[in-house]
């Protein structure tokens, strides 16, 4: 019973990796390449120790990124504002990190906090808005993402929070210590961000809030019947703002990596785009903990190994088209079995029926 | 006859249907711009009532508008198309290559063909499917958006263009309304106060425009006879009220809205083609650069209304036009919104309407302080002011919107 389970969850996501694959060879194809010979290179190019360890880092960004999403589709809500979160959670832990001078460990933990908070209150606004106004926070976040970046690159210029290092033309805020500085592990003529563990330990306390506490009960309870949950004593509204302030405030920790283990400061030059990223891997991953890991790995490995395609003469940005496949086809299987399901279910019930009915009319 | 009714009841009653409608609105603007015109003679800025910020204004405004109608087509018959930004970069894609192979007449109709595909793959998706709308808009963004940053790298460099620029096509050709703009520039130049301004303002919307414009432009009454005044438009609205009871009176809400989100499709690519062919004559990379969502926000804007979505693109195509002028316009702007929101303190006060007199006098005070504190106000917030007003009418008006019931709420056939 166990194994099939395991075993139907990813049956799913496999064929949806097939299909893109098939795309791909086909869009491949049809531009005279030889498709097989392209995929081996990526492979190789992607197993390499030094992009491996790469794939690790980024793997880890966009874990945090899937996890976010995953709390939020445990309540049926759609995070879409994680960009805006984590850039917020990104600058806000730069600037303070750089303006305190505490010990080591002191001083990463505090900008640690300091990004879930400014990532969580960011989320509170989309939050509020939801529970109080009734606004959609599909529409509340994409403005929220726009919002907030133009906040960002406001605060950013050197006459207020930004400074600008000689001889540079990008507007960066000013350097962390060292004693906020995280360590990297020295592996494969490459590091990796020891935010790693932090990302495990997230994945961990993901898994146990949501199946072993109250709390959590009371959020899936939520996620399943607003209305039933509600009828039962859950307060569910607060259940959804409480939701999205958790969902932004793991949001927020997406840029930590980069920040207190590579370049220090936050500059304009972070990477954009986690949002739809965070949400796929979700979906893949199936809102799973250890889903979302091997999700994770997938998308910043076919990004990194598609790189080697430049050197072939083929735009890498077709990596791009797979992911968006990848998530499209999933999203289609799923929809596709859970109507067998539901007409499997249909059926029996109907069997039932007509059994108790000849039962009746025999007598 | 009741005694209540009194002459000045009846009278009211009588002058109110004149006044609610598009006589009121027109009132409006004349006083809103009669304010400009005093504020331009007190400080000597004249940049926002001249022909270029106007012309500037609706060459903003068009993309949006078009992305706005698609948004308001899909989201009136029930399906809400977040993908009406990779459905942009669709047609600032084909648009611009078909463009330069074949001219910018042949590059529009391809722009609308391949909008109008990627319009029905997200009906295929939405409606027969039924997966997520907002996963399947995401999904065409990201799909457009890497899939045009492919064909780019494939396609322009042989061609003379680059990985991210494609090769200019041809202009299309301009229209001066004769007679009319040489007239309009003639009043400009004496610099009669409030009727130069006015003529300027004009001058900018009939000199060269571009035929384009003007077609895309009739779309807005058409869409609202095709709404409001046609069979089809019922059922539409129908769909995307409550498409259980369509259903039931045999209206065939599938059809209904494969179709409207089709041509939802085809008028966000127009727009996109609109942005490479007339705006400018190249694809850029990034080029579309959030207007699909900024669309989406004239649709809230608007009320749902083709009238409102068009209001709303021009106000939003303003501020966008206002990014690439003086700093002077965004002050004079300032000054405008003070002297307007003392105006509705008065007004609110006679009215006795305590809550909206204290909001407008904190507005006022607000514009005030930025107008003495501030002296640049930084690009970011220009730009942003979209957003940020479409979270303000969100947040505060939102009693007073009238969404589609149905839109975004998944549907089959013959299930609660």
């Amino acid at each position: 019973m166990r194994r099939s389970r395991i075993f139907w969850g990813a049956v799913a996501p496999i064929a949806a990796i097939f299909t893109s694959c098939l795309l791909m060879y086909i869009i491949l194809s049809l531009r005279g390449e030889s498709p097989f010979e392209l995929f081996k290179l990526m492979v190789s190019y992607g197993f390499e120790p030094r992009n491996l360890v790469s794939e690790i880092n980024l793997t880890v960004s966009y874990y945090l990124a899937g996890v976010a999403a995953a709390i939020g589709f445990k309540m049926l809500l759609f995070n879409i504002g994680i960009d805006g979160q984590y850039r917020m959670g990104a600058f806000f832990g730069a600037v303070v990190g750089a303006a305190i001078d505490l010990p080591a460990v002191l001083h990463v933990a505090v900008i640690i906090v300091v990004a879930m908070i400014a990532g969580g209150a960011w989320a509170a606004i989309a939050g509020y808005l939801k529970v109080r106004r009734g606004v959609s926070e599909v529409i509340s976040n994409i403005m929220l993402n726009f919002i907030a970046a133009a906040i960002i690159a406001f605060l950013l210029s050197p006459k207020l929070l930004g400074s600008l290092p000689e001889g540079s033309q990008n507007v960066q805020t000013k350097p962390i210590p060292a004693s906020g500085q995280m360590p990297t592990i020295k592996i494969f003529e490459g590091e990796v961000y020891s935010v790693f563990f932090l990302a495990i330990f997230v994945g961990v306390a993901y898994w146990v809030m949501l199946n072993k506490t109250v709390f959590g009960f009371n959020l899936r309870a939520t996620g399943l019947s607003f209305r039933a949950a509600r009828s039962s004593g859950v307060n569910a509204p607060g259940m959804i703002f409480v939701t999205t302030v958790l969902s932004g405030a793991i949001a927020g920790l997406v840029g930590i990596g980069t920040l207190l283990s590579d370049t220090h400061s936050y500059s304009m030059a972070f990477p954009s785009g986690f949002a739809f990223t965070g949400l796929s891997l979700a979906i893949l991953g199936r809102n799973h903990p250890v889903g979302i890991f091997f999700a994770a790995f997938l998308w910043s490995f076919l990004e990194r190994a598609g790189q080697v395609l430049e050197f072939e003469g083929i735009p890498p940005e077709i990596v791009i088209v797979m992911q968006g496949t990848i998530v499209l086809s999933i999203v289609i299987a799923y929809e596709v079995v859970a109507r067998i399901n539901l007409k499997q279910q249909q059926r029996a019930v109907g069997k039932v029926n007509a059994e108790v009915l000849a039962e009746v009319e025999a007598k | 006859m009741s005694t209540t009714t009194t002459p000045l009841t009846t009278f009211k009653r009588k002058i109110k249907p004149l006044v609610s409608s598009p006589a009121r609105i027109a009132l409006l603007v004349a006083g809103l711009l009669f304010i400009l015109s005093l504020v331009e003679l007190l400080t000597g800025f004249s940049d926002i009532s001249s022909p270029g910020t106007s012309s500037a204004t609706l060459r903003f405004a068009i993309p949006l508008l078009m992305a706005g109608l698609g948004g308001l087509w899909a989201e009136r018959a029930g399906v809400i198309n977040i993908g009406l930004e990779g459905m942009m970069i669709v047609g600032t894609w084909t648009g611009a290559w078909f463009g330069f192979l074949h001219g910018p007449l042949v590059g529009f109709i391809a722009a609308g063909v391949f909008g109008l595909l990627s319009g029905f793959f997200h009906a295929i998706l939405t409606v027969k499917v039924g997966i997520d709308q907002a996963v399947s808009g995401l999904a065409i963004n990201l799909i457009a958006a890497g899939g045009a940053r492919y064909l780019s790298g494939i396609y322009f460099p042989p061609k003379g263009g680059d990985r991210t620029v494609s090769p200019p096509s041809d202009a299309f050709p301009t229209f001066t309304i004769p007679g009319v703009s040489p007239l309009l520039e003639r009043i400009d130049g004496k610099n009669i106060f409030f009727i130069s301004n006015i003529a300027g303002i004009l001058n900018g919307v009939t000199k060269e425009i571009s035929l384009v414009t003007i077609a895309f432009l009739l779309i807005v009454p058409l869409t609202s006879w095709i709404m409001w005044r046609s069979k089809f438009g019922l059922r539409m609205r129908f769909s995307g009220e409550n498409p259980m009871a369509a259903e039931s009176l045999g209206i065939n809400v599938y059809r209904i809205r494969y179709i409207a989100i089709s041509v939802s499709g085809m008028l966000a690519s127009l727009g996109g083609a609109y942005l490479s062919l007339v705006a400018s004559s190249v694809y850029r990379e990034g080029q579309v650069a959030g207007r699909g969502f900024i669309g989406l926000a004239t649709v809230i804007f608007g009320n749902w209304k083709p009238g409102g979505v068009f209001a709303g693109s021009l106000l939003f195509g303003f501020t966008d036009a206002l990014r690439i002028r003086q700093n002077e316009s965004v002050m004079a702007l300032i000054i405008v919104a003070g002297i307007v929101g003392a105006l509705m303190v008065l007004y609110f006060l006679i009215s006795k309407k305590w809550k909206f007199a204290a909001f407008s006098i904190v507005a006022a005070l607000l514009a005030l302080l930025i107008y003495l504190k501030v002296d640049v106000i930084p690009q970011e917030f220009v730009t942003v002011f979209p957003n940020v007003a479409t979270l303000v009418v969100l947040t505060f008006l939102a009693q007073r919107l009238t969404p589609p019931a149905a839109a975004g709420a998944p549907y089959r056939r013959g299930s609660e």
